[in-house]
């Protein structure tokens, strides 16, 4: 697993390698809400925790469909698959990477970010802290998504296409949390809700992963 | 070392290939030829375990199969070296010295992939086989855009540094590599018309 | 039994329950939509709007069943390999978009009256919303992918998974607008304050839509088979 994480990490922020990519994108949808919605703080402060989650996923998803089709246009997935490294642990690894170029640096940028939306400094720990905890959900639910349209040329949109609804449950508890922690509610149920979704997906996803690659490969 | 007894393979849901039976012994290798189509490459990824045979069997020692498809698989975005490390490192052996000079890429060393040539990056391509450390090599087409410098660089590192060490390789080719091996021609093993055995498309027909 | 999943015995023993499956149907939902919407009292307080029930209530009912029936039918398919069992899956789905679109436009038509608006989100209007993605995105992977069998396999694979984010959307749906709305006072529950004049006709409808969702899944079925024999009998001659 090291050196396949190794090997990711160091593709991901050569040039072409668009580690970068997904916060910039989330930096532009930040940019243009204000636009799209009218300046007015009150309207921007309330909405921000969501927008910078939906914002998040949009930003988390646009670099899924490079996860596996790299690999699998250069012909490395096929001999990794026959490499002494179970497909599972490729499934993690690539989750893993997935997750430090876009989840983490994501979820260090959303209180930044925040400020352009008018958050409530109070709860900047809550959006970072929902998204610390939910980014891998998406990272993981992604790879999974990824791994079942590595054989479907231009499979962008289809990629999307089936791993929004995916992420629905993800979004809300994640949204919720963050909402609750910029009002100071209770925000227990939702965060032991998201902390549940995230670690059952880290847990099983894996090995849907690697049973679907092993069909795609086939 | 490596057995083989009436396999049948498919491809797209329609069996290709059937009663293919070899055998071949530590420090041999075999030559797999045929038209195009037949089911070279079928037959090679079924050996290397990618996908299941519609019949028969493969015996070969456990962990010890490595497959090189006609893809490269070389990363253009880093350097000849990093790639080789990458999967010295999946593998877990050391990058051995030989194999610089055994592909004429000892200059290249610190070049970026990106930046080599075909042929060039066929060679590096092909080198992967020297550091895995693999017994049972599988290779579909290994010489393609290889000149005739670098195929006989090829089938030397296979004599010398694979088949002499005990290893086997069988190898799908159009081209006469100048290896001592027996050749096995595909077009004898080619499916019949009648239904395909217990391939999917036969509980359909 | 699974003999009878065998593609041929399939198209042998379909061919005859095709008809009455789809003429009974047409008895069941005729008697039960000209039965609810002309013989049955106005509701004191919904008017006649009430009475689209007897569409809203069994396409909704059937929605989620042809999602359930996908799932068991994707089960049998990793786990037996039986092409009709993944084909009837295939099949299943548009039937299913079908229901959960008319179950989300009958749900906008009744709304407007009621709630005063076509569109809320109210967490079963949400869950059958999620619902149609859901379909549509296995639909799409079906569509994409060329081998008929590893397509059967990823579907599969993405009904089971999908099923389990289904069921927990399902659940964070109605904790999300809870958090939003306080109680959820749009929400009808309406299986069960329905009065027993409503009541027999609705059986009928909801008997016929299941008859004629079996009807339509049975056709699909041996489309589909037909589909796959083509094809093969075109690999057979080169």
């Amino acid at each position: 697993m090291i050196p396949l994480l190794r090997r990711d990490l160091m593709l991901a922020t050569r040039a072409g390698g668009g580690f970068g990519l997904a916060l910039v994108f989330f930096l532009i949808v930040i940019v243009l809400v204000p636009f799209g919605v009218g300046p007015e703080t009150d309207i921007l402060s309330r909405i921000a925790p969501g927008i910078l989650w939906v914002a998040a996923l949009l930003a988390a998803l646009l670099s899924l469909d490079r996860i596996f089709a790299l690999d699998h246009e250069d012909g490395t997935l096929t001999l990794i698959a026959t490499a002494p490294v179970p497909l599972e642990t490729v499934a993690v690894a690539k989750s893993l990477v997935h997750w430090i170029t876009t989840g983490l640096p994501l979820t260090i940028a959303a209180p930044f970010l925040g400020v352009l939306l008018q958050l409530d400094p109070a709860g900047f720990a809550a959006v970072a802290g929902s998204l610390l905890l939910g980014t891998p959900a998406l990272s993981v639910i992604g790879t999974f998504g990824a791994a079942l349209t590595v054989g479907v040329r231009r499979g962008g949109l289809l990629l999307s296409l089936l791993v929004l609804p995916l992420y629905v449950p993800t979004l809300i508890f994640g949204a919720e949390v963050a909402r609750r922690g910029v009002a100071e509610l209770e925000l227990t149920t939702p965060l032991l809700m998201l902390a549940g979704i995230t670690a059952g997906a880290v847990a099983l996803l894996p090995f849907a992963t690697a049973a679907v690659l092993r069909m795609n490969l086939r | 070392m490596l057995r083989v007894r009436d396999l049948a393979v498919a491809r797209g849901g329609r069996t290709v290939l059937e009663g293919v039976s070899f055998d071949v012994n530590p420090g041999e290798a075999l030559i797999l030829r045929g038209a195009n189509g037949i089911g070279k490459t079928t037959l090679l990824r079924t050996l290397a375990g990618l996908q299941d045979p519609v019949a028969g069997d493969i015996t070969f020692p456990e962990d010890e199969g490595a497959y090189a498809s006609h893809a490269d698989a070389v990363k253009t975005a880093l350097s000849v070296t990093e790639n080789l490390t990458f999967w010295a490192d999946i593998y877990g052996n050391p990058v051995p010295d030989m194999i610089w000079d055994a592909f004429d890429i000892a200059d290249l060393r610190d070049r970026s992939a990106g930046t080599l040539s075909a042929g060039q990056k066929r060679r590096l391509g092909l080198a992967r086989l020297g550091v895995i450390g693999r017994k049972v090599l599988f290779l579909d087409e290994p010489t393609v855009s290889l000149d005739g410098f670098s195929v006989r660089l090829f089938t030397n590192f296979i004599r010398t540094e694979h088949l002499a060490k005990g290893g086997v390789a069988v190898i799908a080719t159009h081209i006469d590599l100048g290896l001592s091996a027996p050749t096995l021609e595909l077009d004898t093993y080619a499916a019949s018309d009648r239904p395909a055995r217990s391939s999917s498309d036969e509980a359909f027909l | 039994m699974w003999e009878y999943a065998n593609p041929k015995r399939f198209m042998g023993w379909t061919a005859p329950v095709l008809p009455w499956a789809f003429g009974l149907s047409a008895v069941c939902l005729t008697i039960g939509l000209i039965w609810g919407f002309f013989f049955t009292p106005v509701d004191f307080r919904q008017g006649s709007t009430v009475k689209i029930i007897y569409l809203h209530v069994p396409s909704a009912l059937m929605a989620i069943n042809a999602w359930v029936m996908m799932l068991m039918a994707s089960l049998i398919w990793l786990v037996r390999r039986h092409h009709v069992s993944a084909l009837a899956a295939k099949a299943a789905a548009p039937v299913g978009v079908a229901m959960t679109l008319i179950a989300l436009a009958t749900g906008a038509i009744w709304g407007q009256p009621m709630w005063g608006t076509y569109w809320a989100w109210d967490p079963r209007l949400t869950s059958f919303l999620i619902l149609f993605l859901f379909y549509l995105g296995y639909m799409a992977l079906w569509a994409a992918i060329e081998d008929p069998d590893t397509a059967a396999d990823l579907t599969s694979v993405l009904c089971i998974v999908g099923s389990v984010f289904a069921f927990l959307s399902r659940y964070a749906v109605n904790f999300w607008n809870q958090g939003l709305h306080q109680g959820a006072s749009l929400s009808l529950d309406k299986e069960k304050n329905v009065a027993d004049v409503f009541y027999q006709p609705l059986l009928f409808a909801i008997g016929g839509f299941v008859i004629l969702f079996f009807a339509l899944v049975l056709l699909r079925t041996r489309t589909e088979i037909r589909k796959r024999r083509i094809g093969a009998l075109q690999r057979r001659e080169g």
